[in-house]
């Protein structure tokens, strides 16, 4: 019997159930991938957002401000990517000058730090490949980038070390409440718990109306993003927004934490949850409209498409409160962006809420901080000699484009959730998310992989439990 | 700090033949290194038959072909360095290296031969719509896969582009027991040789469509289909010609392209066109004394050719060193 | 009499052979660029052959693979069986170029040999 269940570990469920870990509760996330940051939270922006584009007086634009100036702290105890680039909202049309003017004076109302309305020479100054037909652009400095799945990554180590459990493969089937308990049959069995965290991103709207009959609805948001190779990273030095539209923030052109370059998303409401797949049309248009704003982006360095799902709720805003008519039902939905920026927030929101229900003492066990994975090339050359000498891993590199060693990879399995699949140790630690898109590395990773968990190579998957890599021996079919 | 007169980056076909090139022009401290555990490249998995018509005037596998070149560069005790990954080059010809023998090591060359090879090209370069399912390899990958550890990939294989890697690739997948059933080729003609049109895909009955190309992967998490559609003359997609064929594996063998990173870094200028460094009549790059040959400079269709580029890059490398530049 | 039209392998030219052909019998060869285009084409139409490349399990080695050849051409209709006629077959290390690792392989006459040479792994 848990205290409390967190259904998903998303960006959101792991900063719950890191601040949960505060506590003294038997902490349970159960989620329905292989790994932490499956969903929504692995295919985003990567954005920071200021907090100028939610309505003022929404909690939207509460938990932006909040999560964005909680960002810089986290990301130093918890060690993961994040930058404070600042961003640009780009102005075109002088009779859209009273848009841009409109979002200065939300941001100001939302609390947001620094804003300035900037003219075209300042604008062309700041970022030389903007659009020569820019008239004015909104600057924010308290915009950032970060990388989301380290930081997802992060929190949930975090709570892992302190103490919180994680169970994966493991999909909530229904949930019901007997007396003051919820009941949650799933896929790996029942689990009992006092209290539940609803954070299961796109499918909150389900869990919800397994015990609540208030209303929620969840839109998957389909965005499809291009990802360009480094070399292209330094064509914006800041993250370039587009004028907001109906659908929300537009096509963004932004470097990433990894020195690449970003463009998208699109933004189309679809009905599949479990639609990540990019499409032509999408595709097609990112490669045209790309270049609305900025200029001659390099299309031809691509390295890879992918596409995520924002958790669109009807009247675009957070969920997150106790539900009115189920008692300890804590949602936490509509996350879609600015979830991320938001998230530091939100967890901390979430988590004063469990407080309340359950008065629970504090864990004086409790330790904060997180270290990375090491990463031998921020090291001089004398420190990683050293470091090779005392574990020769360092010097076996497995990426040749990002230039990740043995090493690395082993620490991204052996660590606390450690991966257990290849995109997991692409996300942890980059393996494959280089210009050759795993050519390379795979046969290699693959490997370590084996060697490191005791399997077989043809039980190695690439991500859930579908996903095997290889599926015979040589002759074995002859 | 050690120095060299030529450090060879790369221990495949261009700087295994430029090594012996520099050694018979009289260069003594000669160093090839070489990231993988062996000498010989990517010709180590190419285990087809083949290469060295032109050369050695019969045809040798390509475990063969190198191994000629590496017992010549024991039989001359070349120096070389395996294990080993050139972190850095520098303008001034210093060479950082990793490896577990020598932990970071900095070397001083009076002449560096730039012999990388290339690497294949990715599907996100094809913006090809769909999941990003398990199942998907480009040729060489899988090559090493079937060739070098045994496994593999996928039964039922559909082979997107029309290269000689792709052409092998579909002949060794049907003899390791697998069932290729199409090899789409977004263009008119194969870029592929004739004879491996014949030999690797007529023989076994393999289909090559033209103008046609893979539009949408089906399957989330492990492969489960394409969608190939025939193209016009100006490449767009012929709508009404989409067709689904289920398949467990899909090849990529759309292009390679020059491994150019440490030539980059080092202030080499590239060719927009080949991706290949920019090189005078000597082989050497805008850096003086830095040359460049093989799959590095451009993609080269026969490892022959790459060989005596090499040879000449090699001999030209040594001139440089005698001529005390 | 009967005209038929090949693509000759024997090197990388790929030259487009006009052979024609009486009862099975070779009368002439033309688009041949050199001799071999010749016998490549009558061989092709009275028995054809192939190389036959594959690899067997290599034991002690840095890699899992050991690759072979035909030593000399066999005939097409053979490839599979011969193919199959290694499966399972492991050789230890060392092994070295040109070894015999199966002799008369599917009564052809023709040997099965190592194509590189691999020494015993020395660590880990």
């Amino acid at each position: 019997m848990y205290d409390v269940i967190v259904i998903g570990a998303g960006i959101s469920g792991s900063t719950t159930a890191r601040e949960l870990s505060r506590y003294q509760l038997k902490i349970c996330v159960v989620e329905k991938a292989e790994d932490v940051c499956c969903g929504t939270s692995k295919a985003n922006s990567g954005i920071v957002h200021a907090g100028y584009d939610a309505r003022a007086g929404s909690l939207m634009a509460k938990l932006n401000v909040q999560g964005n100036q909680m960002m810089e702290a986290a990301s130093k105890e918890l060690d993961f990517p994040f930058e404070r680039i600042g961003s640009l909202v780009i102005c075109c049309a002088k009779a859209d000058i009273p848009v841009l003017q409109r979002l200065y004076a939300q941001g100001k109302a939302n609390g947001v730090q620094g804003l300035e309305i900037l003219g075209k020479e300042a604008v062309m100054a700041m970022e030389p490949n903007i659009t020569a037909e820019v008239v004015a652009a909104l600057y924010a400095p308290t915009a950032g980038i970060v990388c989301p799945f380290t930081m997802n990554i992060a929190y949930a180590e975090n709570a892992f070390e302190n103490g919180v459990e994680f169970r994966f493969h493991t999909e909530v089937k229904k949930i019901q409440k007997v007396e003051d308990l919820f009941e949650i049959e799933t896929t790996k069995g029942l689990l009992q718990a006092k209290c539940v965290v609803n954070a299961a991103g796109v499918y909150a709207d389900r869990i919800h109306h397994m015990l609540s009959a208030e209303p929620m609805r969840i839109t998957p948001r389909r965005g499809e993003y291009l990802l360009l190779d480094k070399t292209a990273g330094a064509h914006v030095s800041k993250t370039i927004f587009a004028l907001p539209g109906k659908f929300g923030k537009g096509v963004l052109v932004t470097p990433t934490t990894h020195g690449n370059l970003l463009v998208g998303p699109t933004a189309v409401d679809i009905i599949d949850k479990e639609g990540t797949d990019t499409t032509a049309e999408g595709l097609a248009r990112l490669r045209k409209q790309g270049g609305d704003h900025v200029r001659n982006i390099p299309m031809e360095k691509v390295i890879t498409s992918f596409a995520g799902l924002r958790a669109h709720e009807d009247g675009h805003e957070f969920m997150i409160a106790a539900a009115k008519d189920c008692e300890n039902l804590i949602d936490c939905g509509g996350i879609a962006s600015p979830g991320l920026s938001s998230a530091p927030a939100i967890g901390k929101m979430v988590a004063e809420i469990v407080v309340e229900k359950l008065s629970p003492r504090f864990n004086t066990q409790f330790y904060g901080r997180r270290k990375g994975i090491l990463s031998p090339a921020r090291l001089s050359y004398a420190d990683r000699d050293t470091l090779i000498r005392e574990n020769p891993m360092y010097s076996n590199i497995v990426c040749r484009c990002e230039m990740i060693s043995e090493g690395e990879v082993v620490d991204a399995i052996r660590r606390s959730l450690g991966a257990t699949t290849l995109d997991g140790i692409k996300r942890r630690v980059r393996v494959g998310s280089g210009r050759c898109q795993a050519g390379f590395c795979t046969p290699k990773t693959m490997e370590i992989l084996s060697r490191e968990l005791g399997v077989r190579m043809e039980e190695i998957k690439k991500s859930g439990s579908d996903a095997q890599m290889i599926l015979g021996k040589n002759k074995e079919w002859l | 700090m050690l120095i060299y007169d030529i450090v060879i980056i790369g221990g495949g076909p261009a700087g295994l033949a430029a090594a012996l090139a520099a050694k018979e022009k009289g260069i003594e401290q000669i160093l090839i290194l070489e990231r993988d555990c062996e000498l010989g490249g990517i010709l180590n998995q190419c285990i087809h038959s083949g290469f060295g018509l032109h050369i050695f005037e019969e045809e040798l596998t390509g475990p063969e072909y190198a191994l000629r070149y590496i017992e010549k560069i024991e039989a001359f005790k070349i120096e070389y360095r395996l294990n080993t990954m050139v972190v850095d080059i520098c303008a001034d010809k210093r060479v950082t290296t990793m490896s577990q023998a020598d932990g970071m090591c900095v070397l001083q060359a009076k002449a560096i031969v730039l012999a990388m090879g290339c690497r294949e090209r990715p599907r996100g370069t094809l913006h090809i719509p769909g999941f990003r399912p398990a199942g998907i390899y480009s040729a060489g990958t899988a090559q090493k896969l079937v060739n070098m550890n045994g496994f593999m990939p996928g039964k039922e294989v559909v082979i997107l582009g029309s290269g000689d890697i792709g052409l092998i690739m579909a002949r060794r997948m049907t003899l390791e027991g697998a069932k290729v059933k199409v090899v789409a080729e977004l263009m008119a003609k194969s870029g592929g040789l004739q004879r491996n049109i014949v030999q690797c895909l007529e023989d076994y009955g393999i289909p090559l469509r033209l103008q046609t190309t893979v539009v949408e992967i089906h399957g989330k998490e492990h492969i489960t289909g394409v969608t190939l559609a025939c193209v016009d003359e100006a490449g767009r997609v012929i709508d009404s010609t989409r067709e689904y064929v289920s398949c467990d594996t899909l090849l990529l063998s759309v292009g390679l392209i020059p491994e150019n990173e440490l030539s980059l870094k080092m202030g080499v200028k590239l060719d927009m066109r080949t991706n290949g460094p920019v090189l005078n009549d000597k082989y050497e790059t805008n850096i003086s004394g830095v040359f460049a040959c093989g799959n590095v400079h451009h993609v080269h269709d026969l490892v022959d050719d790459v060989s005596k580029e090499a040879e000449k890059a090699g001999t030209y490398a040594a001139m440089y060193v005698k001529g005390g530049a | 009499m009967e005209k038929k039209n090949l693509i000759c392998i024997a090197c990388p030219l790929g030259c487009a052979l006009v052979i024609v052909v009486e009862n099975s019998a070779v009368l002439s060869v033309t688009g041949q660029k050199c001799p071999r285009g010749e016998h490549y084409a009558i061989k092709e139409i009275t028995n054809p052959t192939r190389i036959v490349t594959t690899t067997v399990t290599l034991i002690g080695g840095d890699i899992e693979r050991l690759p072979v050849k035909t030593e000399s051409e066999i005939p097409k209709d053979k490839i599979y069986d011969c193919v199959r006629a290694l499966k399972g077959i492991a050789v230890k290390t060392p092994v070295y170029v040109g070894d015999v690792i199966v002799e008369n392989i599917v009564d052809t006459g023709v040997d099965i040999v190592a194509t590189n040479t691999k020494r015993t792994r020395t660590s880990g």
